[in-house]
């Protein structure tokens, strides 16, 4: 090696390496394992065992797959609970003597390494007999031998991986039920266009014939054959494939509306009924061909409209949060129970980063909580003994125990969920405005239909039937119909790629339609990464910031971790006389000076006066006194997301802004620019009182977008005309949307595009409504023959879905949706 | 010409066997899951000694 130390002392300082497990960059210097470099023991650990066991083609097919282990949890008995037998039959898809099966979510599944890791899985564990990884669902479905390993190995191994099942309450719901009612929903829907297709394109061929031949030269028997095959044909679409549509008009009849479906089932019975009349009476071969048609692209619109995203769910709530079992204290013992099971009185031990499953009374001396997922608090706050903790908050340092004051179901949290906003069921909203037209469309093609046959009845009695009928088959909205889910299922596409995805695509138009944005705080506006601390007061010498990180360096306190990262290396420091009272604050000499650091009650118990220190908002100082220096504070401000100025600059114009906060008021100032009046801002909402400001302003008139991330905005997302929740981690409450937190800043194009979309659809029923003209001046004087109508129908749709589809696209180009 | 109308029958005999087999694989989720099988077209080789990982060079980034 040539190089001197000085030389590659730069190379090292100017260059990281990366981990040849995660990919994350190494610290200086790396841990090594055969010769490569890794980020942390974790990760190192892994690449042995993979090693080991001549696994390590899962560095071939991708470069540095795997999941960092930096940061997992991995205190032993974490996953006893799945010992359990009674919580194991609620996970187990299947289960006997021998073997079991279960499908578990691991959320980290991210690329081929993964999936060949995972299915081979039983080169490192004999007792695993068949894995199968779904990519897309992120999940894996496992067999294992009963008696070579348990339900908690296999998770343990999995975890050991970097991969962690997601196991939380929701997992041990009957799912089995729910996903297989799923499954046969979207089947049906595939097996009725199967039909329909399948009976279209032979009904085709068995009317060419009639089309092609001149007049007279189709022999009369041939003709019958043929007619009466497609009536055979036709049978099945109308009594298995258009059963939806035929349902959902008598339906909306009953309840004296008029949708959509009222026109296509007058169409579909004036369609079928004349068809029918005319084989049956020999008078002619109906008009089959254009029946089957009509209800194959109609299905085709129906399959586009029912676009799902795999991987996402959106109708999660505090289930797919809350931990499926917790550890209970019974005479000094510790149990795993079912958080289900859990009752009032029991004592409970929560550990560092676990959620509080109950409301419960803290009986630690102390406990600190992070409850800003679902108070919207920002910062962790500190409990003493006997104070009541909500559940969904997470335990950030030490373990506490703490009693059970409320069942899970009845805490101040998932009371939430009993609310009636969540027992209605929502999606009676869309297709609104396809709705609103067909209301006056049916009017008026009833009227018209009506008066031809008046017209007809006076000449020609025969022919003002045919003239009714013919209407009534040529103005079935097909092309109106199609528009809306092809124009909001293209724009949902769209959506998805840059970050942004819709539940279904009627989401589209109810975004067109919003007229006032509620916008959550903590996790929304501001990052969940927190903030870089900021010293208020005189400002810090070099020598004192190395004196306050020599003290910092004993305490496990999140905040002095927090602190330590913007300070200096204290090399060789003394440290002596340290005294620390967790929670509150700590005091030492460091180098013959006294360090004090804490709250504003610690300093003052440690001998400084109220006067000394200067004010601070409540309950995010840490005051610092260091030497004979004044004291100053560090104050924990919260990071907000890059280019909100720019947001609100955009929305305000259009949009009535309001922010609900379930965090206290001390950012109040700095928000208050871009709402412009404080009277749109309220803090300390409770989840509960959220839900509520958003009713009243729906029954005031406002179309209300609320835009959140934790389960304290999961009441305001559902009773919202159009909830949106913000995501950065795995977790988002149940919504309409799920919007990637990065692309936050670009929610005033999202809300054009959707505006813009209706206009799309707009033109698209200006076009269909052009093609009805056309076929009902021919419908009116009874001239309308089979082959015109098979002709017009699917051309006015094929029309209807390219236009919408590809002005859909060009629209989000003018509107600057990212590409 | 009357052989027609068998072989119309049998046309969609044929047909109806293909809208059957359409609808076992259905019944069956072989439309289940599209994407992870072509993922898998990448492990055939099922040899597990690994070629490159022995001797890759450190890659380095800024």
């Amino acid at each position: 090696m040539g190089i001197s130390p000085q030389i590659s002392d730069i190379r090292e300082t100017s260059r990281k390496e990366l981990c040849f497990h995660c990919g994350e960059v190494c610290p200086d210097p790396p841990v090594e394992t055969g010769g490569k470099p890794f980020c942390c023991e974790g990760c190192s650990t892994v690449y042995e065992i993979l090693q080991e066991n001549d696994l390590c083609r899962y560095y071939d097919l991708e470069s540095r797959p795997g999941i960092s282990l930096r940061e997992r949890q991995n205190r032993s008995g974490r996953f006893a609970y799945l010992d359990d037998l009674a919580l194991q039959r609620q996970l187990l898809d299947f289960g006997d003597d021998s073997i079991g099966k279960i499908t578990l979510r691991l959320p980290q599944i991210h690329c081929a390494s993964c999936v060949w890791l995972l299915e081979n899985l039983n080169r490192l564990e004999k007792g695993i007999l068949e894995a199968e990884v779904d990519f897309l669902r992120r999940e894996i479905g496992l067999t294992y031998a009963v008696e070579e390993i348990g339900l908690r190995q296999v998770v343990e191994l999995l975890a050991g991986l970097g991969y962690e099942p997601e196991i939380t309450l929701e997992s041990a719901r009957p799912q089995e039920q729910k996903r297989r009612f799923e499954r046969l929903r979207t089947r049906g829907a595939t097996q009725r266009l199967a039909v329909a297709g399948f009976c279209f394109g032979n009904v085709m061929l068995f009317s060419f014939p009639e089309y092609l031949a001149g007049p007279g030269e189709l022999a009369e028997n041939w003709r019958t054959f043929f007619a009466a095959m497609n009536v055979l044909l036709a049978l099945p679409v109308l009594l298995y494939s258009s059963t939806e549509y035929l349902g959902a008009a008598w339906q909306s009849l009953k309840q004296r509306t008029i949708t959509i479906d009222v026109p296509i089932s007058l169409g579909i019975a004036a369609l079928f009924g004349r068809s029918l009349f005319e084989v049956l009476s020999g008078s002619g071969s109906g008009y089959m061909d254009s029946f089957t048609g009509l209800i194959f692209f109609l299905l085709i619109g129906k399959l586009f409209q029912r676009k799902t995203f795999a991987s996402l769910s959106f109708d999660r709530d505090y289930r797919s949060y809350f931990p499926l079992a917790v550890a209970v204290m019974e005479g000094g013992e510790e149990r795993a129970v079912p958080v289900a099971d859990l009752e009032v009185g029991q004592t409970i031990l929560v550990r560092n980063e676990e959620l509080i499953p109950a409301d419960c009374c803290l009986h630690s001396p102390l406990c600190r909580v992070d409850y800003s997922y679902v108070t919207g608090e920002a910062e962790p706050v500190d409990r003493g003994r006997g104070e009541v903790l909500y559940a969904g908050g997470r335990v950030v340092g030490t373990a506490a125990e703490m009693t059970v004051v409320k069942e899970v179901s009845q805490s101040y949290l998932t009371r939430l969920w009993n609310h009636e906003a969540f027992r209605k069921e929502e999606g009676e909203e869309l297709n609104q405005m396809v709705n609103a037209v067909s209301r006056y469309f049916t009017a008026a093609v009833l009227a018209i239909a009506v008066l031809a046959a008046l017209f007809w009845l006076r000449t020609d009695p025969g022919l003002a039937v045919n003239a009714f009928t013919s209407v009534l088959i040529i103005a079935c909205p097909c092309a109106l119909a199609l528009s809306t889910p092809f124009a909001m299922g293209t724009a949902t596409n769209l959506l998805a790629r840059v970050g942004f995805f819709l539940k279904d695509p009627g989401v589209v138009e109810g975004l067109a339609r919003i007229d006032a944005i509620v916008f959550d705080k903590t996790g929304t506006l501001t990052t969940t990464r927190s903030a870089t601390p900021e010293f208020v007061g005189r400002s810090l010498g070099a020598r004192e910031k190395s004196l306050l990180a020599a003290a910092l360096r004993n305490s496990t306190h999140p905040l002095s971790r927090k602190l330590l990262q913007d300070l200096p290396e204290a090399e060789g420091l003394e440290v002596g006389d340290y005294r620390e009272s967790p929670g509150r604050g700590l005091r030492c000499e460091v180098d013959g000076q006294t360090v004090l650091v804490g709250s504003r009650q610690w300093l003052m118990e440690s001998g400084l006066s109220e006067s000394e220190l200067p004010e601070a908002p409540v309950g995010t100082a840490t005051f610092v006194v260091v030497g004979e220096g004044a004291p100053g504070y560090f104050s924990f401000g919260n990071a907000y997301r890059s280019r909100i100025g720019s947001l609100f600059a955009s929305l305000r114009y259009r949009f009535d802004l309001f922010l609900l906060s379930g965090d206290n008021d001390r950012e109040r100032e700095r928000l208050l620019p871009h709402f412009g009046d404080a009277a749109r801002m309220h803090f300390d909402q409770s989840p509960t009182d959220k839900l509520e400001f958003v009713a009243r302003l729906e029954r005031e008139g406002n179309r209300v977008l609320m835009i959140g991330d934790g389960l304290n905005d999961a009441g305001a997302l559902r009773q919202s005309a159009v909830g949106v929740a913000v995501a950065e981690g795995t977790f988002s409450p149940a919504s309409d949307g799920i919007l990637d937190a990065d692309r936050l800043a670009e929610l005033p194009i999202f809300l054009r595009f959707g505006r813009a979309c209706m206009w799309v659809v707009g033109a698209s029923f200006a076009l269909s409504i052009m093609y009805n003209i056309i076929g009902i001046s021919f419908a009116v004087q009874g001239t309308l023959s089979p082959l015109l109508s098979a002709v017009l129908m699917p051309l006015s749709s094929v029309t209807v879905i390219a236009f919408t589809t590809l002005a859909t696209r060009l629209v989000a180009r003018q509107v600057g949706v990212p590409q | 010409m009357s052989a027609l109308y068998l072989l119309v029958g049998f046309s969609l005999l044929v047909a109806l066997v293909f809208l059957g087999a359409f609808f076992w694989a259905m019944r069956n989720d072989q439309y289940r899951d599209t994407h992870t099988p072509a993922m898998r077209i990448l492990f055939d080789d099922n040899s597990p000694t690994s070629t490159r990982s022995q001797e890759s060079p450190r890659e380095v980034s800024q």
